[in-house]
């Protein structure tokens, strides 16, 4: 089957240009085609924005063991409406992903939805209990992309020491959560002045950034790949930048809660405005700003963290930490765009080039001849609010139900097949 | 001069007219309590729960005798005794409750932030007795009350917090409500337990014992809870008692006529010596009765608080 | 609203004055007499009376002030917050010949609640009720023992004692709503 894309402007991590798409199949055949090329099906885009489908490296889908919350299908729902079209699953499932069955039981249940493409990420540990290495080799063959302990990081040295051996073997990277446990305490939002304020337990930066140093000098010792979490505050991007000047094989990534909001919105003990690591100071969601713009960060991901309402329904220190954001990630991230602080282009890149990157996914993350036709067709002018009807995922967790946004997908197409249409 | 919120939850939103009118009309109640009759019929037929879901005699008992003096059923549900821990969610106790048409209810929650939450879930009036390490609003009241009787006028104190400031509901209640009626505060306290952020507080923090006793009219002693705190708060009690603790000897460098204050219950000879606990200068009994009138007052404002109809002044 | 005035200063001063003689003639020479003012107008009046008959020559006077606002049997649909004025009598009531002063008696409810709030200080051996004006329309079955004026009215007036301590002058005003 062909399906052309007409009058688009075209974003890749290097360029815009304009012209039509022709894809063929699974794979994008030319991205100068003739306007009036013979399609089984033409998509006229307006001159809006096209860009390669978004690769989000960081989402619990809650699937196998807490499928209340989430399941593969409901997250691929969530992803393809977000402008998603392969995304990096967590591997704190009940039971945790720390075998080849549960990685493949995954990828095969995604690819029989044909939404988007999962891309798991296995457990360093057996039952992420932070002793017993997990086989990251036979992981890795079975299509794990990386290996994390995730909220239940790596707190002896060692065992992070051997993880990163072990998985650079195979060339997966190691990502780290970084969260020193014991400093964190029963806190659970940011040690700045909201904390002073709300009498609600603090977790300081240090928790994250004594980590985040650890696992940096981790990778200097070993030459393996880590890939920092959700980094949240301003010293953690120091010691990113770091590493980075140093030669160190370090990336990391943010969130778009971390770049556009503070700990102010925990001022009324909101717990969908709970997670981990927390909302921090402005100085930190300016440094997460400037650090998209400086491009020291890497790429823009989600933490898709599905709750049942029954669960945020709770008193603040019992509500789960995690938002849901998959849906979001593209309004949030335009918002960026929007006030200058990157390009089309950038968006791109910290969207779906680089993270194709990290995950050694050369045939996607760009449009071109050759590559697969994840595609994703841009309306950054529209504004919508974000209301239940609109959400695709299984849970409401997230700060911005209810809120105005600007910027969505108009359509989804995954390997060559429209998966998404905006609800008209 | 109102107050005119469904609750009362904390000192931090509330205007200095607000705390006025609130300890004006507990004042007023103050009279009842040395009565033979301590009773009046003012909330006769209202309903008013103390639903305590972290354990407390003295506070429970408070909001007790505050209510039946006021004529209104006073009815007790703890935790330990409810279905809370068997697994029934909070908002579901509330609605629980709820459902048996009460007026007030009066929480005490372990949780910072829970009493807010709760009342936002219900239509009945909630006073807050103590949420996490957030607020106890009836305590800055009955101290603010306390204070006044005894020094007069409010404005230009200089008042002293010292303990652990960082888990203490009650020092961030009078930390909210005290500079609005022109107090002026200096807190005081183990490193390890004074936030790190407390510049959002706008006090002095002082560096040791003499200067935060050096000049005060007022110094409120905070309870050590080394048990609940944890032992890398403080080393010992000993050593607390030294550094932190309030003597004799240190109550000397405040002013001549200094009135020392405690929430209770107190450690003797941990952050109170006995001869300054027992000695002329301790208000601390003075604020047990006083924070009934207190809690009258709170009850009596919201309970009366449904505003209908119109009120002629001549309908006598 | 159309209001007219039903006394001037001095009257009020006269009837005062009269009912100051009512209330020596019922009660003989030290037996004390002992004014209960109900707050706000109440108390000012007893405050005048006490001092008339400190002038007349009495000296067993004693004077109380009653804050009835929590005995009140409409005090939720009143529409603002009332404060409390507060209750001082430094006096024991036991065994007492207590009068009630208010500035307006009407459906006697005020006199009710400020019966009830009296007897939870203590049992007076007897209680009074003196009032400036007698306005009518009683809802329970309490008549004044010392009157100064019965002004006859219909529901929809109302009637307002002015005195200096709240006013700045001295009057009654009768108005007339709708």
């Amino acid at each position: 089957m062909k399906t052309l894309l007409k009058n688009c402007k075209i974003v890749n991590h290097n360029n815009i240009t304009e012209g039509n798409i022709l894809i063929d199949g699974d794979t994008i055949a030319s991205v100068s085609a003739k306007a009036d090329e013979k399609a089984d099906k033409v998509i006229d885009c307006g001159g809006k924005y096209v860009v390669p489908g978004l690769i989000d490296l960081h989402v619990h889908f809650r699937d196998p063991g807490l499928e209340y919350k989430e399941d593969i299908t409901s997250g691929a729902k969530a992803a393809v409406a977000g402008g998603v079209t392969a995304a990096c699953p967590m591997a704190n499932t009940k039971p945790v992903n720390d075998n080849r069955v549960i990685t493949e039981y995954m990828i095969n249940k995604a690819k029989k939805d044909g939404l988007i493409d999962v891309f798991p990420i296995g457990a360093v540990t057996k039952g992420m209990e932070g002793e017993e290495l997990t086989e990251m080799g036979d992981m890795t063959d079975g299509g794990a992309i990386g290996f994390s302990d995730d909220g239940k990081p790596v707190m002896t040295a060692e065992v992070f020491r051997r993880a990163c051996e072990y998985a650079s073997q195979f060339g997966a990277m190691v990502i780290s959560h970084a969260e020193d446990k014991s400093l964190a305490g029963a806190g659970v939002i940011h040690e700045g002045e909201v904390a002073a304020i709300t009498g609600l337990k603090g977790i300081p930066s240090e928790c994250e950034e004594v980590m985040v140093a650890r696992d940096i000098l981790m990778s200097k010792l070993t030459g393996a790949h880590v890939h920092i979490c959700h980094i949240s505050s301003k010293g953690t991007l120091e010691l990113v930048k770091w590493a980075k000047s140093m030669g160190y094989n370090v990336t990391c990534e943010v969130t778009p809660h971390h770049f556009t909001l503070t700990e102010k919105e925990l001022l009324t003990y909101d717990t969908n405005a709970k997670m981990n690591p927390p909302l921090r100071a402005q100085e930190d969601m300016d440094a997460m700003i400037e650090g998209l713009k400086n491009g020291d960060i890497d790429c823009i991901v989600t933490d898709h963290a599905p709750h049942h309402p029954d669960e945020k329904a709770q008193e603040f220190d019992l509500a789960p930490f995690g938002i849901t954001g998959i849906q979001t990630l593209l309004p949030l991230s335009l918002a960026l765009v929007d006030k200058d602080v990157i390009d089309m282009k950038d968006f791109v890149r910290l969207t779906s080039y680089t993270p194709a990157r990290l995950i050694n996914k050369s045939d996607r993350g760009e449009i071109a001849p050759g590559k697969l036709a994840d595609i994703v067709v841009l309306d950054t002018e529209l504004e919508y609010v974000f209301d239940e009807k609109l959400n695709r995922s299984k849970s409401v967790n997230t700060p911005w139900m209810g809120k105005k946004l600007k910027g969505a997908a108009l359509y989804t197409i995954k390997s060559g097949n429209v998966v998404f249409e905006f609800p008209k | 001069m109102a107050y005119k919120r469904k609750d009362l939850l904390g000192m931090k939103d509330l205007t200095k007219e607000e705390i006025l009118y609130l300890l004006d009309t507990a004042q007023k109640f103050t009279e009842i309590n040395e009565r033979d009759v301590k009773k009046v019929p003012t909330l006769k037929g209202k309903t008013v729960i103390n639903l305590f879901f972290e354990p407390s005699t003295r506070t429970r008992t408070s909001f007790e005798i505050a209510g039946k003096r006021l004529s209104a059923d006073t009815i007790n549900f703890t935790a330990s005794a409810s279905s809370t821990t068997k697994g029934e969610t909070l908002l579901d106790t509330v609605h629980n409750m709820e459902a048996m048409r009460p007026d007030i209810f009066v929480v005490r929650h372990q949780f910072s932030g829970s009493v807010k939450y709760i009342a936002e879930n219900t239509d009945v009036h909630v006073v807050n007795a103590g949420d996490g390490l957030n607020e106890h609003p009836t305590q800055a009241l009955l101290d603010m009350l306390t204070i006044r009787q005894a020094k007069g006028d409010l404005n230009g104190l200089e008042v002293a917090i010292i303990g652990d400031i960082t888990h203490s509901r009650v020092a961030r209640s009078d930390i909210w409500a005290m500079p609005r009626l022109g107090i002026n505060l200096r807190l005081f306290g183990p490193s390890t337990m004074i936030p790190k952020h407390h510049e959002v507080f706008g006090c002095r923090v002082c560096k040791n014992m003499q200067e935060a006793v050096e000049g005060a009219d007022v110094i409120i002693m905070l309870r050590i809870q080394r048990e609940r705190q944890g032992k890398l708060l403080v080393p010992s009690t000993k050593e607390y008692a030294k550094f932190f603790g309030l003597t004799k000897d240190k109550l000397a460098l405040a002013k001549k006529d200094a009135l020392v204050m405690h929430p209770g219950p107190i450690n003797r000879g941990v952050e109170l010596m006995s001869n300054v606990a027992d000695s002329d200068q301790s208000g601390v009994l003075k604020q047990v009765s006083n924070g009934v009138a207190v809690r009258m007052a709170a009850l009596y404002i919201l309970g009366i608080g449904s505003n209908k109809g119109g009120y002629d002044e001549n309908a006598s | 609203m159309t209001q007219k005035e039903i006394m001037n200063e001095e009257e009020i001063s006269r009837t005062l004055t009269r009912m100051v003689s009512q209330i020596i003639e019922s009660i003989k020479e030290n037996d004390g007499i002992c004014l209960v003012g109900i707050r706000r107008g109440g108390a000012y009046l007893a405050s005048r009376l006490a001092q008339i008959l400190k002038t007349a020559g009495r000296k067993d006077v004693l004077l109380g002030f009653l804050d009835i606002t929590l005995y009140r049997d409409d005090l939720t649909t009143i529409h603002d917050y009332p404060v409390l004025h507060g209750t001082e009598i430094d006096f024991d009531v036991c065994g007492r010949h207590i009068i009630l002063v208010d500035d307006v008696v009407f459906t006697g409810r005020t006199t009710r609640a400020a019966m009830d709030a009296l007897i939870d200080l203590g049992r007076p051996k007897k209680i009074s009720l003196a009032a400036l004006i007698d306005r009518g329309h009683r809802e329970l079955p309490i008549q004044p023992d010392f009157v100064g004026k019965v002004v006859p009215t219909s529901l929809n007036e109302i009637i307002e004692v002015r005195l200096k301590e709240q006013a700045g002058n001295d009057c009654v005003l009768i108005q007339k709503t709708a």
